[in-house]
């Protein structure tokens, strides 16, 4: 096996593939088809710091090459996480990432701070959920509300802080510049993208919330240049995500400037996969005669 | 990677597909099927139709690019599955009556051949609704004692629960809501299939949501059986 490691500022990951926030619940499911140890690190389902139960409607629509998701965040919430989940991930050897949502400034202030007191890798700060009606997306649409959530979060924990970015904010290269300024560790992106689908026999919006969240490979060479972009524009890690399907994909954002990837929808198409694109990069980088990831980071 | 068998077209846009192999399952639960690589990109949940000696059978209808792609398949095709995942129809006793519609017959053969084995069962009927024509009647006698069928009418309207100590049943929602009401306040428990569109398949992304008395459930890890009084039908 090639050394696959990557340290994402202080942390170090095993590997650079980490399953994405919201296709991957708290990894219990997917531990019993395979050993997740195997993994770089997990970014948990999406956790508020009340319980909530989601949207109602229907949450998932496939699209040529990809999936439009609804399913609004749901939940047990910070607390129920902490009683029922954080020490199976505890117990496991890999990085925890616990992503945070939140309809209010409060909601993320009290989020953090309960979550705060665990033993955490890692906070994924998401200012990027499409499919809330408040809060969610809408702190990461405009740099200056970015700014102040985040300014606000990096001085209510000292959990190295990772912020996930939309690709539906007005400009997210300066999104990301602005985490940098007050101070996250790292950004990640992208989030979903606010999409939509419409039933013409019905003649009716196809989810409740109208809008719903595209993801998969549909999205990948999109996700890639903003990847890219952002990359070139700030000095703090990038995790890079948008339907990473294969380890050529998983390579490519590599290549585009990402220190580690996320996969999401692919996991629905093999719940292994997180397994082939590990050994897909471990291949390439033999054959390549490559002895780190830093080798071809950010090269393009 | 699987082989495929047969693959047959039954009419009303209705297959059976058998594949080679020998696999696990509980009558009531499925598995994610695919036939092809990344796309479509999620795999089509399947309840389990048969499983014999030679293998596992599946009975869908064509509604999109998943079941079409599996509908020209041929035998000696290769197919993946994962499973068999989900709660199925508990081991149950005295007289029972599986009621399916239209497609929502597919899980009741396997659960038909297995409820006829159990010890204390004493009497096994299938009530059958489709909306053109009667189809595999022949099939289900083979485990039933009595398999009515109901052509273009209101499979509900010919049961009578009093009859029963369980039923059984799947298809459209509003025809098991109907069977629950039916039973209220009765000794009769009535279990539904709940049919919900998934992507995982494993209880991890919470797209196929089922709400419950009991709050949210996942169709796919909790069920896709439950015990029909807990469910808010939509």
């Amino acid at each position: 096996m090639s050394n696959l490691e990557v340290k994402f500022k202080d942390i170090k990951f095993k590997n650079p593939v980490i399953m994405a926030s919201g296709t991957f619940g708290f990894g219990r499911e997917y531990n019993e088809i395979y050993n997740i140890e195997k993994l770089g690190g997990i970014s948990t389902k999406g956790l508020t710091i009340n319980k909530k139960s989601g949207n109602d409607g229907i949450r998932i629509w496939e699209t040529s090459s990809g999936i439009m998701n609804s399913v609004g965040l749901e939940n047990p919430g910070v607390k129920g996480f902490i009683e029922k989940d954080m020490k199976f991930l505890n117990d496991l050897d890999l990085v925890t990432i616990v992503n945070i949502g939140g309809a209010t400034l409060q909601d993320y202030i009290d989020a953090v701070n309960l979550i705060s007191k665990e033993n955490v890798d890692i906070i994924e700060l998401n200012i990027s959920c499409p499919n809330v009606k408040a809060g969610g997306m809408a702190f990461g649409i405009e740099k200056e509300s970015a700014r102040k959530i985040v300014k606000i979060i990096r001085k209510t924990t000292s959990l190295p802080l990772v912020v996930k970015l939309s690709p539906n904010a007005r400009n997210i290269v300066e999104t990301a510049k602005v985490c940098e300024e007050e101070g996250a560790d790292g950004v990640s992106l992208v989030n979903t993208f606010k999409a939509m689908a419409i039933d013409i026999n019905k003649r009716k919006n196809i989810f409740n919330n109208t809008y719903a969240g595209l993801s998969g490979p549909a999205i990948k060479p999109i996700a890639l240049r903003m990847v890219h972009e952002v990359s070139k524009a700030v000095n703090i890690p990038v995790m890079g995500m948008g339907g990473i399907t294969t380890y050529k994909d998983a390579l490519e954002f590599i290549m585009a400037g990402a220190t580690c990837i996320h996969v999401g929808t692919a996991n629905f198409i093999n719940p292994k996969i997180g397994l082939e694109i590990i050994k897909g990069i471990d291949e390439y980088m033999k054959k390549e005669n490559i002895k780190s990831l830093d080798e071809i980071r950010g090269i393009i | 990677m699987a082989k495929i068998i047969s693959n047959k077209y039954l009419g009303q846009d209705i297959h059976v597909m058998k594949i080679e192999g020998n696999f696990k399952g509980e009558m009531g639960q499925f598995y994610m099927v695919r036939s092809w690589d990344n796309y479509p990109v999620l795999s089509r949940p399947l309840s389990i139709h048969d499983i014999d000696d030679e293998g596992i059978s599946f009975l869908y209808r064509v509604v999109g690019d998943g079941t079409k792609n599996f509908s020209k398949l041929e035998a000696n095709d290769e197919i993946k599955l994962e499973g068999p995942y989900g709660n199925g129809f508990p081991k149950v006793e005295g007289k029972v009556l599986l009621v399916g519609g239209g497609m929502g017959v597919a899980p009741l053969y396997l659960a038909a051949k297995r409820v006829s084995k159990l010890e204390d069962v004493e009497k096994l009927d299938v009530f059958m609704g489709f909306r053109e024509k009667e189809m595999l009647k022949g099939e289900y006698e083979k485990y039933a004692d009595n398999v009515h069928i109901n052509v273009g009418g209101i499979i509900t309207e010919d049961v009578d629960v009093d009859k029963y100590d369980y039923i059984f049943t799947c298809g459209p929602e509003i025809m098991m809501e109907k069977l629950v009401k039916m039973a209220e306040g009765k000794d009769t428990k009535v279990y539904v299939s709940i049919e919900k569109r998934m992507a995982c398949g494993i209880g991890a992304c919470l797209v196929c949501t089922c709400k419950t008395k009991d709050g949210n459930k996942k169709t796919c890890k909790d069920g896709p059986v439950f015990l029909g009084e807990d469910v808010f039908y939509e």
